[in-house]
């Protein structure tokens, strides 16, 4: 692979990912405003000291978006990142071990996914109590059993291949199996599909955190400020759309890089010229 | 369910291409038929061989009745077992040993939970949900009025969205590779990534507050004329046809292309017949199962778009009515919301099988 | 006479996207030209990538998959179809011109009966009427031998068996009454049995209907039954044109000598066939649905010596050797090796009963890691077996190689930068690494081409000589059995027809189902076929 293959539009959804990454490293460096603190009057407009205006308790609006980008990234890729590892683990087992166990995991794999992930997500934290963890952990959860399904789904199109075959005819352990044999082979989809799945968590958090189940005031994150500021709107006042943009933009740049890895992918598989 | 079947190793080793391995994408199909005739078994293991179609589809309904049954359980056992009680959590700041004593006996919750899924369960397969915790008011009642309410703002969406997903993404294959395909890709794949809300705001802010031609917010009530009613829900069915199009047009894009790119397609081409035939007999029966695969897995989609799209616009549906009740933690109207919810998901998963099962002609007919 | 169809200095182009790269033009064929007058049947012959397919379809006007044609005529009576535009072209297609793809199971529509497939093109070129379509449709199936030909259009695609609906397809193609018919390997796909009676059968309804005919396969034998004319093509240009009698009696070019003379090579089985390696007692398999795909199967190998299992698709001789490795454990009956009895099952086997069974596969593609270096592939036994490692695995990695005639430029090479021949090499090579005493070749060359199949079945052979290692070789092809076998076992359907020294095997008194293996397999020989149909026994079963 080289660089120049990599097309215009991965090149934006790369930068954009890149620019909120560092707003959430160095957010107390960027910020011109502490995330907290009220430093003017209510839904100030865009300009002057405030670049982006003011929040309706009269926060500045650009910091906290700078801020906030550090909460919705942190808490969607920690959620990502355990649904993956949780998915793929489960998936693989299932692909590899087969039989009984196979056949479980899908089972109960099929039941979480009969119940539509938000409704899902509602029911459980309407028990649950309010905490960061424990929200991740419902979102890794509920996530993982897409992760799973698609895991299953590529770890048995490569587990079918004679290549593995020939390793089992070796005599060689599961684990290398799994890791030397499928695992590099299912790389590429693999990876595209985490793009999918973060991209789907950041919104899926900034919903939550909109209905007001996700992320609790003070703390600033993307879709608590749509939920903070939407009072505004009706008077014509656009401080919930900013935040809502952000959410926008990062999605997107992440599905333009998924996009690319998924033609990447397929372009790899297909190809068989037939003269 | 895409599961392929067992036997594809030993059959592709031969080498020989034979026939192609018959329905392996539609779950539930029953093992092949047995050719070494072993076929007395049982009654339904003779029924799947003569009619397999029937047999299929009765598999499908078991199928779906059976996960709703699961899923119920779910809703209601699962979250007894997760951590936290009711009634500590109901009571919140305030909970006194004595208050969660009292508040345990007003809410039935010391007896047995078996015993409650039951009655439960009973009252719910009656249309009976209990009474609200927060507001004492029967949930059956409640949910009646408010069912209809977010019937009438997905069917609309859908009526507007499914013609007009399924058009473009026609128009998407007819200009494959060019010009239109490519803009209607860019804009699909921006508006797949954004949130329901921001479009929801975003369509308020320019035709409610800027230009005064929609009305927010999206109130119905019993006394509005149905003209009135359609025009207060504008917004919000905008809103959710924006939310499934991108999705559905893509994956009809996808569907009619992997149709048109197949052998067949390349015969009916190469005996010289007219594009406008190719597509009328050859392609669009093939494409038609995908496609209402695609239309049915879209409108669940959209029954749970509705539940943001709700709170946007402050519509007095089954949504809003599930996200107040979280807040205050209000369980029954949380357990009957949901359990409704999935069952629409789960009928319109179910009836996207089934059409497919119908549509597909190596079913219909059987050896 | 005036000529049918007239193609002049032929060129065609494809654009290929390699991932990560500029997309890059590729020319597919280049000055091609030849005659075909009415009635006769050109043979258009050659390797994968001769590009014989993509002249077949310029016959049509065609391009699949992004080729173009960029240069030439295509006359066809004297008009040069590339010039119509697309109504004229659709007028010309299925109408005057027809074609008859490899796989009929994917080239009919699945939605639509049979019988309305075949007449379409008739009617919506107004050909002729409906009733009149239908009548020749009829004619044809009969024609062509197909069975119950009043209802067999009232099926539906899948409802019929795969060499059925390859008549099916010839008879689509024959129905509009068209000049000239492309037929694109329509055998190629079908078991042995089933591959002559189709063709008897469509060289029988082109005879009847005198319709001219492209005839595109990679085998010889077949076209040598059935053309006037035969053009042999490598690379997407003309090796060498001539009459039939002429290219296979007294090809003027190396490569037509080579193709023509391939599969001649006879080896003399070894006379001592006591002892045994491996030995098969009363074996019976099966899988977990209960479906039975072995009946009570015996047979035994001596050291050093090869045993070859002919059958065709659905005869259990896969499923065999998955039940020697232990994939798929017996359900009755053991299987001895070197005089001790191997575990059912994978699990229960130590890691040296394995490294002593080691097998071939028929894809090389599917067999390699494609992640892994030839390096890598060749090295791991090394390591797992014998645990060798550094200079030592490198050294040995090496030595293999060039047992293989593959020098160590290979090394650092994927799977994906090999041709076909040296894949199945480097699996021959990973094979060697454990040190085998018995190789499991599964259809090793049917996947080859014939000029590389021979090497590899070379390279078997020596090897054999250098190691005294054992081949259970399986495969359906008799001519490999004739080159390779010490003992031969005939299956079919999942039982031992046949078992026994090839030169008992092989020579009558046969049994009818051996009789008409034998007779399946095309000879380099003119007239082969119309003599073979006047002398077996039996028709095959899978038609």
């Amino acid at each position: 692979m080289n660089l120049r293959s990599i097309p215009l539009s991965a090149w934006i959804g790369i930068a954009g990912i890149a620019i909120a990454i560092l707003c959430a490293i160095f957010a107390p460096v960027i910020a011109p405003y502490g995330e907290r603190d009220v430093v003017g009057e209510i839904w100030l407009p865009a300009g002057g000291d405030f670049l982006l205006g003011t929040d309706n308790l009269g926060r500045d609006l650009l910091s906290r978006l700078i801020y906030g980008a550090r909460t919705t990234i942190f808490v969607a890729l920690a959620a990502t990142v355990v649904s993956f590892s949780l998915g793929m683990i489960l998936s693989f087992a299932a692909a590899v071990m087969g039989g009984f166990v196979d056949q479980l995991f899908s089972r109960f794999n099929d039941l979480m996914m009969a119940i539509p992930t938000l409704i899902f997500a509602l029911v459980v934290l309407a028990v649950l109590p309010q905490h960061l963890w424990i929200l991740i952990l419902v979102m890794a959860v509920l996530d993982s059993t897409r992760v799973f399904r698609i895991g299953r789904a590529v770890a048995l199109d490569v587990a079918v291949m004679e290549f593995v075959e020939a390793a089992r005819l070796r005599g060689e352990g599961s684990l290398w199996i799994i890791f030397r044999e499928i695992l590099p082979n299912t790389l590429s989809p693999l990876l595209a599909e985490f793009g999918l799945r973060f991209a789907f968590s950041i919104l899926f958090l900034s919903t939550l955190s909109f209905l007001g189940l996700g992320i609790q005031p003070p703390a600033a994150d993307w879709g608590g400020m749509v939920k903070d500021n939407k009072d505004g709107i009706i008077f014509g006042i656009s401080a919930a759309l900013v935040p809502g943009a952000a959410i926008a933009t990062l999605a997107i740049c992440v599905n333009l890089v998924v996009d690319w890895l998924m033609k990447r992918t397929s372009s790899l598989k297909g190809g068989r010229g037939d003269a | 369910m895409m599961e392929s079947g067992p036997m594809t190793g030993p059959v592709l080793t031969d080498g020989t291409a034979g026939e192609p391995p018959r329905s392996a994408d539609l779950s539930g199909v029953p093992a092949k038929p047995n050719p070494t005739g072993e076929i007395g078994g049982t009654f339904w293991r003779r029924f799947g061989f003569r009619r397999p179609l029937a047999a299929l589809i009765l598999q499908r309904l078991g199928l779906s009745v059976g996960l709703l049954f699961a899923v119920s359980l779910m809703i209601f056992g699962g979250i007894e077992a997760l951590p936290g009680d009711f009634a500590t959590t109901y009571l919140g700041q305030s909970a006194t040993p004595q208050a969660v004593e009292n508040i345990r006996k007003d809410l039935g919750l010391d007896r047995p939970w078996s015993e409650r899924y039951l009655n439960w369960l009973g009252g719910a397969v009656q249309g009976d949900f209990g009474t609200s915790w927060a507001s004492k008011n029967s949930v059956s009642e409640q949910i009646g009025k408010r069912l209809g309410n977010s019937l009438f703002l997905a069917f609309f969406a859908a009526l507007i969205s499914v013609p007009l997903a399924v058009g473009l993404g026609m128009l998407a294959v007819q200009f494959r590779n060019r010009m239109p395909d490519k803009i209607i890709n860019v804009i699909s794949l921006a508006a797949i990534s954004l949130p329901e809300f921001f479009i929801g705001y975003l369509l308020i802010m320019f035709f409610a507050v800027q230009w005064g031609v929609a009305t927010f917010p999206a109130t119905v009530y019993d006394s509005m004329s149905f003209t009135e009613r359609l025009s207060a829900i504008a917004l919000p069915v905008a809103t959710l046809v924006l939310v499934v199009l991108a999705h559905m047009m893509r994956m009809t894009r996808a569907a009619i292309l992997n149709v048109m790119s197949s052998a067949y397609v390349e015969t009916a081409e190469l005996k010289g017949l007219s594009t406008f035939r190719i597509i009328a007999r050859h392609a669009a029966p093939n494409a038609v199962a995908p496609v209402i695969n695609v239309i049915a897995l879209n409108l669940a989609y959209l029954v749970v778009g509705v539940v943001v799209v709700e709170v946007v616009f402050v519509y007095p549906g089954m949504g809003q009515y599930m996200v107040d009740a979280v807040t205050v933690r209000d369980m029954p109207v949380v357990q009957a919301c949901g359990l409704i919810f999935a069952a629409f998901y789960i009928f319109l998963n179910m009836a996207a099988d089934v059409l497919a099962i119908l549509a597909n002609p190596r079913l219909r007919h059987p050896r | 006479m005036p000529e049918l169809l007239s193609v002049k200095n032929l060129k065609i182009e494809a654009t290929s996207y390699p991932p990560g790269e500029q997309p890059k033009v590729v020319t597919l064929v280049e000055g091609v030209s030849f005659d075909l007058q009415k009635g006769k049947v050109l043979g258009l012959i050659g390797e994968s990538g001769a590009g014989k397919s993509t002249i077949g379809l310029s016959a049509l006007a065609y391009g699949r998959g992004g080729c173009r044609i960029i240069g030439g005529e295509v006359l066809l009576n004297g008009r040069d179809i590339l010039k119509l535009d697309r109504s004229g072209i659709n007028s010309v297609r299925g109408a005057q011109v027809c074609y008859v793809a490899q796989s009929a199971a994917a080239a009919f529509n699945p939605a639509h009966k049979l019988g309305d497939q075949v007449i379409e093109a008739s009617l919506r070129h107004g050909i002729m009427t409906r009733d009149e379509a239908e009548k020749r449709a009829l004619y044809l199936f009969r024609v062509l031998g197909l069975p119950n030909p009043e209802t067999f259009g009232d099926r539906y695609p899948h409802q019929v068996s795969g060499g059925q609906l390859q008549r099916a397809m010839t008879a689509m193609a024959l129905c509009p009454n068209p000049e000239l018919i492309v037929f694109d390997e329509p055998t190629t796909a079908l078991d042995v049995t089933t591959q002559i009676d189709v063709l008897a059968a469509i060289k029988h309804a082109i005879e009847e209907t005198n319709t001219a005919a492209l005839y595109i396969t990679h085998d010889l034998a077949v076209v040598a039954q059935i053309s006037d004319d035969i053009m042999v093509l490598r690379h997407g240009k003309t090796v060498e044109y001539g009459t039939t009698k002429q290219v296979i009696e007294a090809p003027k070019e190396d490569y037509t000598r080579a193709l023509v003379s391939v599969r001649q090579t006879k080896r003399d089985e070894a006379s001592d066939q006591s002892g045994a390696l491996l030995k098969i007692e009363r074996i019976h398999a099966g899988y977990a649905n209960g479906f039975k795909v072995l009946h009570e199967v015996s047979m035994h190998l001596p050291k050093g010596q090869t045993l070859a299992i002919v059958g065709e698709s659905g005869s259990g001789k896969s499923t065999l050797a998955r039940v020697i490795t232990g994939l798929l454990p017996p359900s009755e009956g053991r299987i001895t090796f070197d005089g001790k009895e191997l575990p059912r099952a994978l699990k229960g086997r130590t890691n040296d009963e394995l490294r002593r069974i080691q097998m071939i596969y028929q894809m090389a593609d599917t067999a390699m890691n494609p992640r892994q270096t030839v390096r890598d592939i060749i090295g791991r036994p090394l390591s797992f077996y014998f645990g060798m490692h550094g200079a030592r695995k490198t050294e040995r990695v090496k030595e293999l190689l060039d047992q293989i005639e593959m020098g160590p430029r290979f090394l650092d090479r994927y799977p994906a930068e090999l041709s076909g021949g040296q894949k199945q090499r480097v699996a021959i090579a990973r094979a060697l690494a454990a040190r085998p005493e018995l190789i499991l070749c599964d259809e090793p060359t049917s996947a080859l081409d014939p000029l590389v199949a021979e090497g590899i079945l070379n390279l078997l052979l020596r090897l054999q000589e250098e190691t005294a290692v054992s081949y259970v070789f399986i495969t359906h092809d008799i001519a490999i059995v004739r080159a390779i076998a010490d003992s031969v076992a005939v299956m079919h359907r999942g039982r031992l027809v046949r078992f026994g020294p090839k030169s008992k095997v092989l020579s009558p008194p046969f049994d009818d189902y051996t009789d008409l293996l034998l007779k399946s397999v095309p000879e380099m020989e003119i007239g082969w076929l119309e003599k073979v149909l006047k002398t077996r026994r039996m028709e095959s079963a899978g038609n």
